[in-house]
């Protein structure tokens, strides 16, 4: 690659033209010049805006949510009699475990947070499009396997809304006609919610962790070959409209990181009860029944997708195929531009998309309701009304805008 | 599922207070209003809004209070609420010397092991037990407390809708004798902010129940007070800590961020002279 010479940036030495310890792994094993190539040298578009910055955090928060988690595991007792009070030990007694918990939990709920705007980010600026097809299944991929993780961890601590949430899915899926039962069973591992269902979710949580990072693996590899996609949706044509990683990004992607981490402080030391469901400080109890049963906000909208529909199991199929159909997406949308910027009736679209979905959120917390059963089935028929009516005929109604010539002809410096 | 979550929420209250008979006729009526949402069963009206010493983002505990609430908790509300969760040394969050910790778990007999004839044996606590609950089991509660064991005292002011407030409320909460026209059942008291008016629980507290060393005068009044603070600490032990940290962490991140955007700018503003 080209490497513009920039004013004050000293020439860079690379370790593996060097002799020494450095050069002499670098030779075997190129670690040193690999990560020169990709995290310092690499080209990025040089128009990313703040929603970029979101593929980092979610790297950093998936750290520390395996760093807390590893520490939360050591004092964690997988049955039903000691489950609930392992964690209030947790909370209580052990020194600072507090803090490691309160982490462990806003960083789920943040770590749902940054993976809603990360994947909005994909659909506005049609990063799922060509080349990019493999990344944006990967990316995919990744949620469902966080859904899962999140749902696994949530049960761990044997609350009331863990067992009862626990509960409503295991009954969801005995839904399933014909094999419905059988697969309940084996979610369950017995005939009722108890010590085999709990260190299985215990078991299941690490895996599915671990398995994430694999998978973050595959999707940072995926991004490094074809490159970051950028608000205009159109490839850099010369150097000039990229700018090295370092010190650009590193630099952009700390500003994000440390706004990020305040948000992140303030909610565990100052608010935390926003994110906290009080039932779930009472223990489990297969005899009564919370009032309101009602998962954590961020599958609120899946939620609200299984209640609008008057069958369960087409309600699971509304749920799971909400979230097939985005694997489908490179597909559906056809058209040669990427970004909504210039795509006036898919961007309107894609608005109403996301109107939809935090309506089906609130659907699922009225547990659909009167008139909320009405809206929730409305909101779900728009939801897939956008991906398999809106973007395949857009290419015929839509007259989209110019494109600029290229990414600093657009930014006026060319 | 929405039925079966409203006949659950009836159940659960249940479980804690008497549903009154109206609340369970309507919990069985199916033609309830649909658009009424969470179908819990209705809450009284929120209590009034104390002022507490721990209220807000930068909130302390008030650690005379947190004392003599927990007076009031170990000479009052420990005779029928366990609060299990908690450890004797965990005390030392509202101010307890060891030695009072040490003193207060050795004045309490636990179930030692069995003795060489195989009776069984009891032991003076120690600082890492946990509070001793006033019934062997959940079972043995319940059927000593007229079918519903008294709830756990441990997360009680966090689980409670309006927490501080409503703990007050309902502590200074019973009329004896009931307001005209109030239903009257035999064993029940009258409180305004049990659900239903009526609950099982006499009430606990009384003028000069207990005596404070600090001289503070015991009224209703100020028991309720002191023992919702000390309920509120037992369910969130760190919040003293929490704040306190907090403001450190915030006061750092708010000084790095402005740092990074310091150079992000400088960074970038190398592309301006391209």
């Amino acid at each position: 690659m080209t490497k513009p010479n920039m004013a004050g940036q000293p020439p860079s030495r690379h370790p593996e033209e060097s002799s020494g310890v450095a050069g002499w792994i670098d030779r075997r094993l190129p670690v040193i010049s690999g990560f020169r190539a990709e995290y310092i040298d690499f080209r990025m578009p040089k128009n990313l805006n703040g929603l970029w910055n979101f593929g980092a955090i979610l790297t950093v928060v998936l750290l520390l949510m395996l760093a807390t988690g590893t520490f939360l595991a050591m004092h964690f007792i997988p049955t039903a009699a000691e489950a609930f009070l392992s964690v209030e030990a947790i909370d209580r007694q052990l020194p600072g475990g507090w803090m490691l918990r309160s982490m462990h939990m806003v960083g789920a709920n943040l770590f749902l947070a940054a993976l809603y705007i990360h994947l909005f980010r994909g659909l506005y600026y049609g990063s799922y499009k060509a080349p990019r097809e493999i990344l944006w299944i990967s990316g995919l991929v990744l949620m469902v396997l966080v859904m899962a993780t999140a749902f696994a961890g949530y049960v761990l601590p044997w609350g009331q809304m863990s067992f009862w949430g626990a509960d409503v899915i295991s009954k969801a899926v005995g839904a399933v006609p014909v094999i419905g039962n059988t697969l309940e069973h084996i979610l369950a591992g017995s005939d009722q919610l108890g010590d085999i269902f709990l260190h299985r979710f215990f078991v299941i949580h690490f895996i599915l962790a671990f398995l994430v990072v694999a998978v973050v693996g595959v999707h940072v590899v995926a991004v490094h070959v074809a490159g970051s996609n950028n608000p205009l949706g159109i490839e850099p044509k010369t150097p000039k409209d990229t700018v090295p990683f370092h010190p650009y990004f590193t630099s952009k992607d700390l500003v994000g990181l440390v706004l990020f981490a305040l948000v992140f402080a303030l909610l565990m030391f100052f608010w935390p009860s926003l994110l906290t469901e009080p039932d779930n400080y009472a223990p489990a109890d297969p005899m009564h029944t919370p009032a309101d049963i009602e998962p954590e906000w961020y599958f609120l909208p899946f939620y609200g997708m299984l209640q609008s529909v008057p069958s369960k199991f087409g309600g699971l199929l509304a749920a799971a195929g909400s979230l097939l159909i985005l694997f489908a997406l490179p597909w559906l949308d056809r058209s040669p531009v990427r970004s909504m910027r210039f795509r006036p009736l898919c961007r309107v679209g894609l608005l109403g998309l996301v109107v939809a979905f935090v309506l089906l959120a609130l659907v699922g917390k009225h547990h659909a309701q009167g008139s909320w059963m009405a809206l929730g089935r409305v909101s779900l028929l728009y939801y897939f009304g956008y991906f398999l009516v809106l973007l395949p005929l857009a290419p015929r109604l839509e007259k989209t805008r110019p494109l600029p010539a290229s990414i600093s002809a657009a930014q006026g410096d060319a | 599922m929405s039925v079966r979550a409203f006949l659950g929420g009836a159940c659960l209250l249940s479980g804690l207070f008497l549903a009154t008979p109206e609340q369970t006729a309507l919990a069985q009526t199916p033609s309830a209003p649909a658009s009424s949402p969470a179908a819990a069963p209705a809450e009284p009206a929120a209590p009034p809004h104390q002022k507490w010493s721990f209220d807000g983002a930068f909130g302390q505990f008030d650690q005379a209070s947190l004392q003599r609430g927990f007076l009031v908790y170990d000479h009052v509300c420990s005779t029928c609420h366990g609060m299990r969760s908690l450890t004797y040394n965990d005390l030392a969050g509202i101010g307890l010397s060891p030695k009072a910790i040490s003193d207060l778990a050795h004045s309490k007999q636990f179930p030692g092991p069995v003795d060489e004839d195989g009776q069984p044996t009891t032991r003076p606590g120690t600082p890492d037990d946990h509070f001793k609950s006033p019934f062997p089991s959940e079972a043995a509660a319940a059927a000593m407390m007229g079918g519903v064991a008294p709830p756990d005292q441990s997360r009680l002011a966090l689980i409670k809708p309006h927490g501080a407030d409503w703990l007050y409320a309902f502590l200074t909460g019973y009329r004896m004798p009931p307001p005209p026209g109030a239903p009257m059942v035999p064993g029940k008291f009258y409180n305004e902010w049990a659900d239903g008016h009526l609950i099982g629980m006499p009430p606990p507290l009384v003028e000069g129940g207990v005596s404070f060393p600090d001289g503070t005068k015991a009224t209703v009044d100020q028991q309720a007070r002191d023992v919702s603070t000390f309920l509120v600490w037992a369910a969130d032990p760190h919040r003293n800590a929490r704040h306190h940290i907090g403001k450190g962490v915030v006061l750092y991140l708010i000084v790095l961020l402005l740092l990074a955007i310091a150079w992000k700018k400088k960074i970038w503003k190398r592309l301006d002279g391209n």
